[in-house]
């Protein structure tokens, strides 16, 4: 036996994870407009809430303020170019946008220029008020952010939850085009029950389908398999780097760093 | 877009750290067990519709050298077939990357659970005889374990005894010599021919250094000079320090004394020194320390002399470790041979009651 183990060989080996495609934050440099305005907006989509609730429970702003500093930011980025600032080898994306807004919302607060905020700057379309609800929610309306919390927990425990409810709408979008509505439902009853509600066994969810067991754990695990695949894929489009995606996807997927 | 609550988060989020067995003939049924640096998983193999358990690396990109580890315990165990050794029936990597194995899933009870019951003294004896057997096999075979302790012991339902996690197992460098010896005890079947892994020569006839260049083994570039692995209690002081190159069959001996102690007494033994063997028989205890000396030269050759010392204790024969008196060999013989010396006795009555009370 030889000191050196060759793994790949290995039957069913393939790449660790997908293969590296641009993501959004690259096309987002783009030169051609219409497709740096599409990675301008999957970024927004995926970072606002974030954004929102970090400045809500973070900076300790009330609805209003929060909102416009939020609208604020990103209308400041996109009219700066603010994003081509970014070097993948000094920091993960998310941090480093964090780092940004905090620096944004203690200019703004120094200026106190509410008024001023987003000035001459075009309104994005963000849903505050469904935020707000989801603080309200999560109880998390007006507390503080639990003792021993650091700076930028709020922002990455509401990056993850951003991050998979995109991917969940992606999936919704993946069973209706693959004609595997069956098995969203199943997934959606089984994996995404409300807090507090009684999760069923297979054995009741085929009940309710009329199938076998089998065939129930069979979508299921179809569903499962694919909503992977989206949260892969979702934060590929948000993550910096290939480094960034591997790291990121790594802790997402339970994965420990050692 | 769809609100998650915190618990649904969790719980998609724990769904994602299930390995994602597509692409493999293995589907899903629940994490079995969770170890440093793996987890076994209860799987269906759908071409054979069983259960087996698969065992797969929690991170194989950062440190492939936990990859390349998992794949050579597979192989090690692969090699090994013994009824005491979990049979290796498949390995292979997900989509993922990560490395597993896939083995028979073993129904039992880990032996320090085994063990809060406390059976019998023969029948705890028995368990360390057939752990002892295994190790035996596997040291004829030119392989250590390094990590014995209960926790790696799993007890069947018949008393069946179950060696696992040969993850930090050591291969020894192979010679005609140990092929012969492996080959005795596989046709033996249990280890009890006269045959000798060369730890017990090698010691007698050459010096440390030598010994270490002799046994130098091929593929612990896995595991560096200096780098401690095993558990406390039951390491031996040469693994304690991190001495790879002096670790052999006596080192698993150390954890195979270490164990013995935990069957007798309950509780780890601090050393071999401080261990005070309390309503335990002189020879067992003589075992023990033996078998626990800091010394490698003083301990068990290998598991099969401590296997064989303990079947004599269990015979009421001699055991090598144990000195005697003369009054308690001739209490130990007269306890193998309680039924001849009996009739002995009543035929020495019935004569000498046929003396004293004549038959007219």
């Amino acid at each position: 036996m030889s000191g050196t183990i060759d793994t790949d060989g290995l039957h069913g080996a393939g790449g660790p994870f997908p293969p590296t495609r641009h993501s959004a934050i690259g096309r987002s440099r783009s030169l051609d407009a219409g497709e740096r305005q599409r990675a301008l907006g999957a970024l927004i989509e995926s970072y606002w809430k974030p954004a929102y609730k970090h400045v809500r429970l973070t900076w300790h702003a009330d609805h209003e303020e929060a909102q416009d500093l939020v609208q604020g930011f990103f209308a400041h980025a996109l009219a700066r170019d603010v994003l081509q600032a970014f070097d993948p080898a000094r920091a993960r994306f998310r941090t480093w946008l964090r780092l940004c807004l905090d620096g944004f919302v203690s200019n703004e607060r120094k200026a106190a220029g509410r008024q001023k905020r987003g000035g001459g700057l075009a309104l994005l379309s963000l849903d505050f008020a469904a935020a707000e609800d989801e603080l309200t929610r999560a109880g998390g309306a007006g507390v503080e952010p639990a003792a021993g919390t650091a700076p930028g927990d709020v922002f990455d425990r509401e990056w993850t939850r951003s991050l998979f409810e995109l991917a969940l709408e992606r999936l919704r979008r993946r069973c209706g085009e693959a004609g595997r509505d069956a098995s969203l439902t199943l997934f959606l009853r089984h994996d995404l029950v409300e807090d507090g509600a009684a999760v069923p066994s297979y054995a009741e969810l085929a009940v309710e389908a009329g199938q076998p067991v089998t065939q129930v754990t069979h979508q299921l695990g179809w569903a499962r398999r694919e909503f992977r695949v989206q949260v892969l894929a979702v934060l590929r489009d948000i993550t910096g780097s290939d480094e960034e995606f591997r790291d990121e996807a790594r802790q997402l997927l339970g994965i420990v760093p050692t | 877009m769809t609100f998650l609550p915190d618990r649904t988060l969790h719980h998609l989020r724990d769904l994602l750290a299930e390995p994602d067995l597509s692409g493999t003939r293995y589907e899903l049924l629940g994490l079995a067990g969770r170890g440093g640096m793996a987890r076994v998983y209860r799987v269906l193999d759908t071409e054979l519709r069983r259960e087996v358990a698969l065992k797969l690396l929690d991170d194989a990109v950062l440190a492939p050298d936990l990859a390349e580890r998992l794949v050579r315990e597979a192989r090690i165990i692969a090699r090994l077939e013994h009824p005491g050794i979990v049979p290796v029936y498949d390995v292979g990597k997900l989509p993922d990357g990560r490395v597993y194995y896939v083995m028979k899933l073993v129904r039992g009870r880990r032996l320090d659970d085994h063990l809060r019951t406390m059976p019998p003294l023969r029948e705890r004896l028995a368990l360390m005889e057939r752990l002892c057997d295994t190790l035996a096999f596997a040291h004829a075979h030119g392989v250590i374990h390094r990590d014995l302790k209960p926790a790696n012991v799993m007890v069947g339902a018949f008393g069946e005894v179950l060696v696992l996690d040969w993850g930090v197992a050591k291969r020894l460098t192979r010679t005609a010599e140990h092929d012969d010896a492996a080959e005795a005890v596989d046709s033996a079947g249990v280890p009890g021919s006269p045959v000798t892994w060369p730890a017990a020569t090698h010691t007698a006839r050459v010096g440390a250094g030598d010994f270490a260049r002799a046994v130098t083994e091929d593929d612990d570039t896995l595991t560096d000079h200096g780098t401690v692995l095993g558990t406390p209690g039951f390491m031996a002081p040469e693994q304690a320090v991190g001495a790879i190159d002096r670790m052999d069959c006596r080192t698993d001996v150390h954890a195979l004394g270490a164990l013995l102690v935990v069957m007798l007494t309950g509780s780890v033994p601090a050393s071999a020194e401080a261990w005070r063997a309390t309503g335990v028989p002189r020879p067992l205890a003589a075992i023990c320390r033996k078998a626990l000396a800091s010394e490698q030269a003083s301990r068990y050759a290998d598991a099969r002399e401590m296997g064989a010392d303990l079947r004599n204790f269990l015979s009421g024969r001699q055991v090598s470790a144990y000195r005697e008196a003369t009054w308690e060999r001739a209490l130990r013989l007269a306890r193998r041979h309680r039924t001849a010396l009996l009739l002995v006795l009543a035929y020495l009555a019935v004569r000498a009651a046929l003396l004293f009370f004549p038959v007219r």
